[in-house]
């Protein structure tokens, strides 16, 4: 296939799920909505307003960037699991796997469809907690770098997740019993250093905790962990898990006989 | 002549050890209507899986068109179009979006497949449905829809597994149309069917496959010259109470009364019909008593398994 039939197999690929989650919107972006704001109003505005300060800033302050992120998280995540696990259920996977499309043409299009309804969500969440707090943002790249690439880490997981799934129940276990609890003790509500140091060690080998913080950098300019770090750890995640995403798509693993 | 498939010792195991296909080898020439017949469970949808790149093949070489499936596989995909036994798009987009989309796919424009995607539904009677959910289609619709959605990216050679399965005879009959006309305008057509009068009347070619292995591979024609020996049902009056005795002719009395006379090709008609009238019995209608390839598939398949012979039989009477 040329570069241009490429980008159009691409592109229709992209229109496609973007379609596909903006038609039911009702279950994918309203719902993200109403649980941030009761976030927001009961853990911001109820028991914040109790608590005081947070790594020095108010605690709806602090805690905006985590619920934010998680927003993002869960949503990449679910958008792909769901869509791409449907699309195995209802076998029109076949439609992609005759045509020319190449694997990573596939891949590409689920995960940034991933991340276009991550993202989506994140901005809707951003602007509701622009209703309880200011946000000041201290570093715009960082932002703006950290929320894409923690998109595209969790739709590639979402991914893999559809890969292997083979009933409805096991594209729920991940985003149930592990992605809910690594995001709690990620750091949203809570800065680590409130912690006793095993427990600050033990955190730090969640991989959620950086990914909230170097947000929470990007807006707040505080970081319990170093961004540097952060930053390679997720580039690191990202392109072992594009790779085994290539593996499993070229060898056909749950997808042809 | 160019050729469209060519399949060369194709093997398949699958995970469990069942080897479906021991090594198939089989050329379809472009512009040919081909048949792939074999009992359930043979390794028809098995090869055309590979074909079609939705079954992992163990050993062996496809050819679409000379492109290799491996080393040329967007070529070769281009070339094919495939029509699966069972529905497989999405039901909750609409028709024409799934057309659309299904051109995209093999990197045509929005405007081109739009274009593409009116002609096609125009052509299988679906224009009117373009807006509606696929789910709200009836089975034939849907039928068509697949078929429509294989052609969108105009391919050379055309793959139907089953495709008149639970359709309507009218529907039927229209489809059989619809697919004689895109032969002869030059798609190569392979297809698979249980309805051995649909691949009779349709096919130039075919080709049996029988537990993993391709048992025949003929033309049509010189196939049904193998048929050795007809039989045939008559309706007789008066009704008879026992079977009545006609020399050179393996005649039986049928539960209902009617008459299944076996009928060698060297034999004819006439001296049968003039012993019939000799004993006053009048002939008022006659049948094959099966289609006369469905007579050949039940002698080529299964030879070692007379209890799915008996089951074909059963389905005939």
């Amino acid at each position: 296939m040329s570069n241009k039939q490429l980008f159009i197999a691409f592109w229709t690929l992209l229109v496609k799920e973007v379609r596909r989650f903006t038609r039911i919107w009702g279950q994918t972006l309203l719902p993200p909505a109403i649980t941030m704001t009761l976030y927001f109003i009961i853990f911001g505005n109820l028991i914040g307003s109790r608590i005081g300060e947070m790594g020095g800033f108010d605690y709806m302050q602090f805690i905006v960037p985590g619920l934010i992120m998680m927003s993002v998280i869960i949503n990449s995540y679910s958008n792909v699991v769901s869509s791409f696990y449907s699309t195995k259920y209802q076998r029109h996977i076949e439609e992609l796997l005759v045509s020319p499309t190449p694997n990573w043409i596939i891949l590409a299009g689920y995960v940034l469809g991933g991340s276009v309804r991550g993202l989506l969500v994140g901005l809707i969440v951003t602007t509701l907690s622009l209703f309880f707090t200011d946000l000041h943002i201290h570093n715009i790249w960082v932002i703006i770098s950290i929320v894409f690439l923690t998109a595209v880490l969790f739709s590639l997981g979402g991914f893999i997740n559809a890969i292997f799934a083979n009933s409805f129940d096991h594209i729920s276990i991940i985003p149930t019993f592990v992605l809910t609890p690594l995001t709690y003790l990620g750091g949203v509500f809570y800065s680590i250093n409130l912690l006793p140091e095993f427990w600050q060690g033990v955190s730090q080998l969640n991989p959620i905790l950086y990914i909230v913080n170097t947000f929470r950098y990007g807006i707040l300019g505080v970081s319990d962990i170093n961004i540097g770090l952060a930053y390679a750890m997720i580039i690191g995640v990202i392109v072992v898990l594009f790779s085994y995403s290539m593996y499993l798509l070229n060898t056909g693993k749950g997808i042809r006989q | 002549m160019t050729t469209a498939l060519s399949i060369k010792d194709l093997r398949k195991v699958y995970g469990n050890g069942f080897e479906a296909l021991k090594g198939i080898s089989f050329e379809v020439q472009e512009g040919d209507f081909f048949a792939l017949l074999g009992p359930n469970g043979a390794g028809k949808s098995t090869t055309l899986g590979i074909v079609s790149s939705l079954v992992n093949k163990t050993s062996g070489q496809v050819k679409v068109f000379g492109y290799d499936l491996d080393s040329q596989s967007d070529k070769a995909k281009c070339e094919l179009g495939v029509v699966p036994q069972e529905f497989n798009f999405n039901m909750f987009e609409k028709v024409e979006d799934i057309l659309i989309t299904q051109a995209g796919y093999y990197g045509i424009s929005a405007g081109e497949a739009k274009q593409r995607s009116e002609f096609y539904l125009r052509k299988l009677g679906l224009w009117d449905k373009r807006d509606e959910p696929s789910r709200s289609l009836s089975g034939g619709m849907k039928r068509r829809l697949m078929i429509a959605r294989a052609l969108v990216h105009q391919p050379r050679l055309l793959i139907l597994d089953e495709p008149t399965a639970g359709v309507d005879i009218e529907l039927r009959r229209s489809m059989w149309e619809f697919l004689q006309e895109l032969n002869a305008s030059g798609t190569t057509i392979i297809l698979t069917t249980h309805y051995l009068e649909e691949a009779e009347s349709l096919c130039r070619h075919i080709g049996i496959i029988d537990r993993g292995v391709i048992v025949k591979n003929s033309s049509m024609r010189d196939l049904l010259q193998q048929l050795n020996t007809e039989t045939f049902i008559l309706d007789v009056s008066p009704t008879l109470d026992e079977c009545p005795v006609l020399e050179g002719y393996h005649v039986a009395l049928q539960q209902d009364l009617s008459l299944r006379v076996d009928v060698e090709k060297s034999q004819g008609m006439n001296r049968l019909f003039s012993q019939l009238s000799e004993q006053g019995i009048e002939v008022t209608s006659m049948r094959n008593k099966s289609n006369r390839l469905e007579e050949l598939f039940v002698s080529l398949v299964d030879k070692t398994l007379p209890e799915k012979n008996s089951k074909v039989g059963e389905n005939n009477e």
